[in-house]
């Protein structure tokens, strides 16, 4: 009843080619927008329920923006350009090492011509995006070899990118700056002399970050390049004949997929853990990205959203409820539980709906125009 | 149809209820009472070695409660939240327990070198003390750049520097150890490769060629470092594994046939869990003690007497065991902690501002440990705010097949050699994150 579009004429191109055509559906974003952006700052400052203490904002909320733009990256990949990666871990790594390298400085001395590269500690944001340049890089180079295998082939391709940097990061002392245990700090977080510190603080940082990649994204799937990596991924031969350059929009697909998953990593690291490991970037954080993607919805931006949330907030809620409701259970016991009751609703919503949250949610859509009419 | 609107009202339902969980999360709480957390694994690769010490945590603090009516009337509240020995999931138990009872916790004690690393960026803004008994950040003995660190009773370089020291007596001597080759197999992470810097240093200081070798975590696969070591043989292998990479490296030298009496574990590697697996295989093989052997002391009586026989705690099937000994060990300091910040604050809940004065000012002399039934397990121990560490004690127990056997006297860690790399590694980290170090003759 609310929700209908009748009577909303488009009369401009712009408005017909808008991210959210309905009048509806702009209103809901931009409430939410204003939600999470003052709102949940305010609620959170002024300690009011459900923010009163920071372990929301710290434990829920931050990590849960991080992992939702690296699945979006992820999602750019797997889900429009179809090309299945299990690498996404290791570009995470390369955007958080690199960011560190930035952010403290960088000395490569080069004996041979008696002389040193040397680069200052470069500002917060500028590491940020030049360690998600850098995976963007080495993302080109690991997705060239798409051009030649694909599927399944490629998935064990990009596999040998995780073990491959998981080693680096591990062995090349000289990306942790010769720390003795291998564990590296964040350098603090400061922007024009402003201090980073507090957890609202990092909530706007990461939101903002969040925000606007997402917006990118979403342009960027809609547009030209986008369509042609739908094309790849719906019948790569097909979209050569018609014209798209395999090479080219490959590429760029695993280019701004890397960069946006590398950028991710970098705010993981030096936003939510403050002091990591490669371990905090294995083969597990690839698989957790992948199944983000698939459970929130293939080729879909807010199902990234969904599906972080899906595989993030769900496994920690659910550990919380026996001790909520009371209930003596053994640690040991409630983390089988969820692991048994994660993977079964995983297992039921895959059946019941297999294009994940992002597709429930059309349907729902759609049941609301119509509602309460069946048809 | 229908069963995609089931689905829907499902995932629905789920979000809305596990949200407003998530979000009462304030309970109302009595108010004269302490809260203690425990950061526990109980399930994964490293359950094992994380569940003896998790029981004898939990026990210690029950005891506390059920004899003594907890310390000073101040009753403690303990919640464990597993953490599966995963830095995010730590971090994430943190920040949930952080707040909890009405002064906040009491103090954190991780057990996982990773999340000890990933707290000590977090404890300074929440102003809660880290006691890390005997891992950690080595060179956060230094209280004056780590105020929030209590690395207590050994760190690592400690292990490092005692375990050499059996080598040489062993061996008959320091000058023996010139041109020995002595390889350090370690678990691929903080953890273990925390000690190659200070076996790096004895390497140059007394002329034996050190080698370190990695073993991948969780550490079920190193046939080929074995293999490695085969070829290379050297005089000494150190291992520094946590949960079965332990057993699995006893298994795996038994395979090659490289001698177990001539294989020195950490003290993280020599608990029950590390050799029973492995069987007969492990007959011969030594660990380092901190300080504490299995078995039963003076508390051990009361822990049965209080809690078993009433039925209450939850330890009854790991008591007495190495790694059960070193949780009640790591629960009685913190207590011991709140007590000593009690005389001064007053005998209330404490923060975790107050406690930390009290672990500064731990003083624990031969007589307080008879009266806490802890005589024979650990010597006094003293921590101030220069040295965060407070012993340097260490002996060696060795596996006869059924049970462990103290077979050295207590060593002492050589901090002529140790102390200047804790100066040059807390300076280090002081210059990275700005910090400018206390002034410790100021410290009231």
């Amino acid at each position: 009843m609310l929700y209908r579009e009748a009577g909303q004429f488009k009369t401009t191109y712009s408005a017909d080619m808008a991210i959210f055509p309905i009048r509806q559906d702009r209103i809901a974003l931009y409430a939410l927008l204003v939600f999470v952006f003052i709102g949940v700052p305010l609620l959170a400052r002024f300690q009011i329920w459900p923010l009163g203490s920071d372990y929301m904002l710290r434990a829920i909320l931050i990590p849960f923006l991080i992992l939702s733009l690296a699945a979006i990256g992820v999602n750019i990949l797997i889900g429009y350009c179809g090309q299945i990666s299990l690498g996404s871990g290791a570009f995470m790594a390369i955007g958080a090492y690199s960011a560190y390298k930035f952010g403290t400085g960088i000395h490569i001395p080069l004996a041979w011509f008696g002389t040193e590269i040397s680069i200052a500690p470069l500002p917060l944001i500028v590491s940020i995006l030049l360690g998600g340049l850098m995976s963007a890089v080495v993302g080109i180079l690991f997705g060239v070899p798409s051009l030649r295998i694909k599927g399944l082939y490629l998935a064990v391709a990009t596999l040998a990118a995780q073990f491959f940097f998981d080693w680096v990061f591990l062995r090349v002392q000289w990306f942790t700056n010769y720390a003795p245990s291998g564990s590296v700090n964040a350098p603090e977080l400061s922007i024009f002399g402003y201090l980073i510190n507090s957890p609202i603080e990092r909530y706007v940082l990461c939101l903002t970050f969040v925000t606007v990649f997402a917006l990118i994204a979403k342009n960027l799937v809609r547009g030209n390049i986008g369509r042609q990596w739908m094309a790849i991924r719906d019948m790569d031969i097909a979209a050569e004949l018609m014209g798209i350059r395999p090479l080219y929009a490959k590429l760029t697909a695993f280019a701004v997929s890397s960069f946006i998953v590398g950028v991710a990593g970098a705010l993981w690291a030096f936003v939510y853990l403050g002091s990591w490991e490669p371990l905090a970037f294995n083969i597990d954080r690839s698989l957790q990205l992948l199944f983000m993607v698939i459970i929130g919805g293939l080729g879909s931006i807010l199902g990234s959203f969904l599906g972080a949330a899906f595989i993030l907030i769900l496994p920690i809620m659910l550990d919380q409820i026996p001790h909520a409701l009371g209930i003596p259970v053994g640690v040991e016991t409630v983390s089988h539980l969820v692991f048994v009751v994660t993977g079964s609703l995983i297992c039921y919503l895959l059946i019941v709906e297999p294009h994940g949250f992002a597709r429930l949610w059309s349907i729902t859509k759609e049941r609301l125009r119509l509602w309460p009419y069946p048809y | 149809m229908l069963r995609k609107t089931l689905a829907v009202a499902t995932a629905v339902s789920a979000v809305f209820s596990g949200a407003g969980i998530l979000m009462s999360a304030g309970p109302a709480m009595a108010q004269n009472e302490q809260f203690i957390p425990g950061l526990v694994y109980r399930t994964g690769p490293y359950a094992p070695n994380g569940i003896p010490f998790a029981d004898g945590v939990s026990d210690y603090v029950s005891l506390i409660n059920e004899r003594d009516g907890g310390i000073n009337g101040v009753k403690l509240i303990f919640e464990e939240c597993e953490t599966g020995y995963a830095t995010d999931k730590g971090v994430e138990c943190y920040e949930r327990l952080k707040g909890n009872g009405p002064t906040g916790a009491a103090y954190f004690s991780p057990l996982s070198t990773g999340i000890t690393f990933a707290l000590t960026e977090k404890v300074p803004g929440d102003k809660i003390p880290l006691l890390t008994l005997g891992y950690g950040r080595s060179e956060s003995r230094n209280g004056a750049v780590f105020p929030w660190n209590f690395i207590a009773v050994g760190s690592y370089w400690t292990a490092a520097d005692v375990a050499i020291q059996h080598v040489a007596k062993e061996l008959g001597g320091f000058d023996k150890l010139k041109g020995k080759k002595i390889s350090l197999v370690y678990h691929d992470s903080p953890y273990g490769k925390e000690p190659i810097a200070a076996l790096e240093a004895r390497a140059k200081l007394n002329g034996f060629t050190f080698k370190a070798i990695p073993v991948t975590h969780p550490g079920v696969e190193q046939k080929s470092q074995w293999l490695g070591i085969r070829q290379d043989r050297p005089d000494y292998v150190l291992l520094w594994g946590w949960g079965v990479m332990n057993s699995t490296a006893i298994k795996e030298a038994a395979a090659v046939a490289y001698p177990r009496d001539k294989i020195i574990g950490v003290w993280w590697s020599g608990a029950e869990p590390d050799v029973i697996p492995a069987g007969d295989q492990a007959t011969g093989y030594k660990a380092l003690l901190l300080q504490h052997p299995a078995g039963e002391f003076g508390v051990h009586a009361d822990v049965k007497k209080s809690l078993f026989d009433k039925g209450k705690g939850v330890g009854k099937a790991t008591v007495a065991t190495v790694l059960y000994n070193r949780g009640l060990i790591n629960s009685m300091l913190g207590v011991e902690a709140i007590r000593t910040a009690q005389k001064k604050y007053g005998n209330k809940p404490l923060t975790g501002e107050q406690v930390r004065w009290g672990f500064e000012n731990l003083d624990l002399s031969e007589a307080r440990l008879k009266e806490l039934g802890f005589e024979g397990m650990l010597k006094p121990i003293k921590l101030t705010c220069t040295d965060h560490q407070g012993a340097d004690l260490a002996r060696v127990h060795q596996w006869d097949g059924k049970a462990w056997k103290v077979i050295s006297d207590f060593y002492t860690a050589d901090r002529s050699v140790l102390d200047p790399m804790v100066a040059e590694h807390s300076a280090k980290y002081a210059a990275e994150k700005k910090i400018t170090p206390r002034d410790c003759s100021k410290e009231g």
